[in-house]
């Protein structure tokens, strides 16, 4: 089989552009290259919707943004991820940081942003209770929020594949070649796709990529962002997105009421050089920290539940890079998708496609194009009537096994048969195990779902697949010899 | 002359005991503890050291497929490995009772090895 | 139409509080149901398959299975009704003063259950890596001792191969041992404090059993492994913080937290049962009443104990102060506070009724073999009672007469070390 298109990651670029191109008559695959959808840059992202002016409209990235914000009321509709259009408060605290919210005020303005309002002391104290009473002035942009962007993710590509799209995950791209009008793309694990067009949105790895295809020379720079999740019950949620004062390179560290309820500090910003490090450091913690207590009361590390990093993909020149190739033959960038990427992917999926129909693609709409996915039941949304009449369709609706989050085996049960098959899959896809017990109660109580939903024996069970396996054998596989044993280490 | 440090454990207080002796436990002599208890456990954990053994079993059961069992009373320390190692191997019938002797006489040591747990389905 | 069911008390956990308490109630004739989530009774002592239980409570040494089995056969004698493999997803509390429980299970779907008087029995969880905010990678292999536990032995599946734990808490003390007794290797356990938090017999019996080392006034800095996890960083601590410059690594492939445990109380506090910081469990009177008149507690969802036989003596005095609530025959009215001073990092109950014999638990913050705890009250010295052992590790308990406490007035409590000798 030929497909049409190929597109390389399924984080939230490619799985918008599945997305997107999936209500035309074509035959596409999206190749991903970890276990699960969004477990790339995506999985880590801030989850927030940026409102459009932080960045100058000469930019490509603030046009998409700016775009892409405008979309996700009626993607929310269609899909069904968690999203709230909280606000965003740019907060100041002297005269000089006053200085750069009237820049960015101003540019705002210039990119069209509605709604955007310069504000003083009062009125920020009055739309954020929270606040450093010692802020001086900012700026509100209403239609700033937040997602949950694994989710986001999940919803694009349960919606691509059941309007024909086909997933292949566990899909690395090692070599591609150009037999006639066709790319042969073949995995690191010996699998093979023909497709006769391919769209590079692979995140961190798009340099690589571009090169396997003998398109376009770059370099993508990890730029590490590492977050810090309190609980639920944290008294330092606010009631809105709150950035600092943007420096240069970043848009600083926020406090992030996230649509699921948490709270979330972060991010840093560092450049590394390993692509795959997600490591968090103690360092960055304490920095986060005194920033962030900075802007709002009731920060306690007492809080803390959990925390990560993620790396965005830097080009040089800070902007996104999406524009057809002019070396490789129907072969569309999708590269340096860093922050503003998030807001932007509804629109960068358009562009995308947009592309592809410039160099040939025929674009025919489908007739029958299934737009919304099904709505989600989730116990901690139900109210006991409806949760009462889930358990008559099925009982295991009522059967709690994440009692942090309150996830029924009914939720976990639906989430691996729809692929989630990893720990990790099954988290990011249900919220089990993310909340503050982190998994403590139910990781294995999962596995034993896992497992016998899917037929893989427990110990062959993966938190992430490749080689996070997550335990070791079964009791009996080591034999015992205490008596020989003896201490190994010395401090 | 032998000499080994220990640290009694018969009550919270955890006396570091010290205990002297020559060849086979000839001229023992404790010093260290601050009641009579401490001497006899050192003597006992130098002359017979030995533990209360507990495990899990595999069973038949489909609702409980590993069935905690345990020593009925202190089992010496050489043994340890080969109980265990061979505990690791049985498949035990269900239904068993608390109390239930799963091995008799383990190698002779007089310690039986007893379920924990009542399992019937 | 949502089934309701009534019943005079409604305990919430069946592990050895939840039943010790259900029994006394059922066994005064009250209707007693117990809601577990779990489908066997016993809570946590199920998977706690070591020895070491019970020497008070029952005068024998039991296993935790035992333990639970025992506790449950004497609460079904009683007449105590369960809900097994049921969630209890809120409380409320109605305008007539009964209590409302919304319950989830599988075999019945979702229950109301009202009642006279709640029980919280919760018990508590672990604190985990995330708490901590452990540095480094997020790979496989990474359990709270108590996970790891439940995976070995309830499930028979072994966590790793080679393991560092990280705390020395009981669980993690209890855990080196049944990892060396699975066949897998404990390369070390790491403590922060200059003092283990565990007890002496575990370490004596869990850890120089096998040749364990334990690393104390030592923090792991850093987890390594990209996909399953291949070694730990650890450095010794000066001052409270880690000397990076002495750091090093030990490989492994499994970490295992034992750092601490916390009240479950995310479904008291929904209903607006007052906490205490100092414990993380509910602010009781003498009669282990909230601050939500119906809602009592006690066991480990009040504060972490030392030991299961006392989980059960107070589950077991609890009931009776709801006994007597339920028939008029105490009050929390007229209670005067309690509170502790230096070296004790908290008493439960935090009020207690003038005349009347009150039970006191306490935790110290300090080591030391002679210690004296005082009791004070309106500046007089109640009570001077000598310890021979504190430790942070062992729960402290002390009984005032009625006689003693007849005056009201804020009750305070000090420990001091004692002279030297």
């Amino acid at each position: 089989m030929i497909y049409d298109v190929a597109v390389i990651g399924a984080g939230v670029t490619g799985a918008s552009t599945a997305w997107r191109l999936s209500r035309y008559q074509l035959n596409t695959v999206l190749l991903e290259r970890w276990a699960d959808v969004g477990f790339g840059v995506s999985k880590a992202n801030s989850g927030i919707i940026h409102a459009g002016f932080h960045h100058p409209v000469s930019t490509l990235k603030a046009r998409l943004e700016i775009r892409g914000n405008l979309m996700f009321e009626a993607l929310q509709h269609e899909l069904g991820f968690p999203f709230k259009r909280t606000g965003i408060l740019v907060v100041a605290f002297s005269e000089a940081e006053m200085a750069t919210v009237h820049k960015l005020y101003e540019q705002g303005i210039a990119n069209g942003v509605q709604g955007l309002e310069m504000c003083g002391r009062e009125r920020l104290l009055q739309l954020e209770k929270k606040l450093n009473p010692e802020v001086v002035g900012g700026c509100f942009a209403p239609g700033g929020g937040t997602i949950e962007p694994y989710r986001y993710v999940f919803s694009l590509v349960e919606s691509a594949k059941r309007n024909g799209v086909h997933l292949e995950c566990s899909f690395e791209v090692s070599e591609a070649v150009r037999e006639g009008d066709v790319w042969i793309i073949r995995s690191s694990g010996g699998a093979e796709v023909r497709a006769r067009y391919v769209v590079n949105s692979a995140g961190l790895f798009a340099d690589r990529v571009s090169r396997i295809f003998g398109a376009e020379e770059f370099t993508i720079h990890p730029r590490k962002g590492e977050e810090y999740l309190l609980d639920r019950n944290s008294a330092a949620r606010p009631e809105r997105v709150i950035f600092p004062v943007p420096s240069a390179h970043s848009k600083g560290v926020l406090v992030i009421p996230t649509a699921e309820g948490t709270t979330m500090i972060g991010p840093t910003s560092d450049v590394v050089e390993d692509k795959l490090d997600t490591t968090t450091s103690a360092d960055q913690m304490q920095r986060i920290l005194s920033h962030v207590r900075n802007l709002i009361s009731g920060v306690s590390p007492r809080d803390l539940i959990t925390s990560f990093a993620g790396l965005r993909p830097v080009m040089d020149n800070e902007d996104f890079y999406i524009a057809l190739s002019e070396k490789a033959p129907a072969f569309v960038q999708a590269a340096g998708i860093q922050s503003p990427g998030l807001t932007a992917s509804p629109a960068i999926g358009e562009y995308v496609k947009d592309l592809l129909k410039g160099a040939g693609l025929p674009l025919l709409e489908k007739v029958h194009f299934a737009v919304e996915l099904a709505p989600r039941h989730e116990v901690r949304h139900e109210s006991v009537a409806s949760l009462d009449r889930l358990h008559r369709e099925d009982p295991a609706w009522t059967h709690i096994v994440c009692r942090c989050e309150k996830i029924s085996e009914a939720e976990i049960v639906e989430a691996v048969r729809k692929g989630h098959t990893t720990l990790d899959g099954v988290k990011f896809y249900t919220r089990a195990g993310m909340g503050r017990c982190q998994g403590g109660f139910c990781a294995v109580r999962i596995m034993k779902i896992i497992s016998r939903e899917t037929g893989i024996p427990m110990e062959e069970l993966t938190k992430k697949g490749g080689n996070s396996r997550l335990a070791a054998g079964r009791l009996g596989d080591l034999p015992v010899h205490t008596a020989e044993q003896r201490g190994g280490i010395v401090a | 002359m032998t000499k080994r440090e220990l640290i009694c454990i018969t009550c919270p207080l955890g006396c570091r005991l010290c205990a002297e002796w020559s060849g086979d436990f000839e001229s023992l002599t404790i010093t260290g503890n601050r009641c009579p208890r401490g001497s006899s456990y050192a003597e006992r954990e130098l002359r017979n050291p030995a533990r209360i053994v507990t495990a899990v079993v595999r069973s038949t059961s489909a609702e409980q497929p590993w069935i905690p069992v345990r020593t009925d009373r202190e089992l010496p320390k050489p043994l340890i490995d080969a109980l265990l190692n061979r505990l690791y191997r049985m498949l035990v019938e269900i239904p068993v009772s608390r109390g239930d002797v799963l091995i008799e006489n383990f190698e002779n040591s007089k310690v039986n090895v007893i379920f924990s747990s009542t399992v019937k389905r | 139409m949502i089934q309701e069911e009534k019943y005079d008390v409604a305990v919430i956990g069946a592990g050895a509080a939840g039943l010790c308490a259900a029994a006394v109630c059922a066994s005064a004739g009250k209707d007693t149901v117990v809601v577990d989530r779990e489908d066997h009774p016993g809570g946590i002592l199920r998977q706690c398959i070591h020895n070491g239980f019970g020497l008070r409570y029952f005068k024998e040494e039991l296993t935790g299975p035992e333990y639970a089995e025992r506790v449950a056969e004497k609460a079904e004698r009683t007449g105590v009704r369960f809900r097994f493999g049921t969630t209890v997803i809120s409380i409320r509390r109605e305008a007539d003063n009964t209590l409302c429980l919304t319950a989830l299970s599988a075999a019945e779907g979702v229950r109301i259950l009202r009642a006279e008087a709640v029980i919280l029995a919760m018990g508590c969880r672990e604190r985990n890596r995330g708490n901590l905010a452990v540095p480094g990678s997020r790979p496989a292999g990474v359990f709270t001792a108590g996970a790891a536990q439940h995976l070995l032995n309830i499930e028979g599946i072994l966590p790793g191969k080679k393991a560092v734990i990280a705390g020395s808490g009981d669980i993690g003390l209890i855990m080196a041992r049944r990892l060396s007794w699975a066949g897998i290797r404990v390369e070390a356990v790491v403590e922060i404090m200059p003092y283990p938090a565990g007890l002496t017999r575990n370490i004596v019996q869990c850890l120089n059993d096998f040749h364990i080392p334990l690393l104390l006034e030592h923090s792991l800095v850093n987890i390594l492994g990209r996909e399953r996890v291949e070694a730990v960083e650890v450095a010794p601590l000066s001052g409270g913080m880690p000397v990076t410059e002495r750091k090093f690594r030990i490989d492994c492939d499994t970490v295992l937290f034992s750092v601490g445990l916390i009240p479950e109380n995310e479904l008291s506090a929904e209903v607006g049962v007052e906490l205490n910081p100092a414990t993380g469990g509910p602010l009781v009177d003498s009669n282990y009443e909230t601050s939500v008149p119906g809602i009592f507690a006690c066991g480990n969802v009040l504060h972490v104990h030392d030991l299961v036989d006392f989980v059960s003596e107070e589950a077991e005095h609890a009931a009776q102060m709801v006994l007597r609530r339920l028939d008029g025959n105490a009050s929390g009215i007229g209670q005067s506070p309690v509170s502790v001073e230096s070296n004790l990092k908290y008493v439960v109950p935090n009020r207690f009724l003038p005349g009347c014999d009150t039970r006191f638990a306490f935790r110290s913050l300090i080591v030391c073999d002679d210690g004296v705890l005082e009791a004070e009250q309106n500046g007089k010295i109640l009570l001077a009672k000598r310890f021979g052992c504190v430790r942070p590790a062992e729960m402290l308990t002390l009984e005032l007469s009625g006689s003693l406490l007849k005056e009201s007035g804020e009750l305070k409590f000090r420990l001091r070390k004692g002279e030297e000798k």
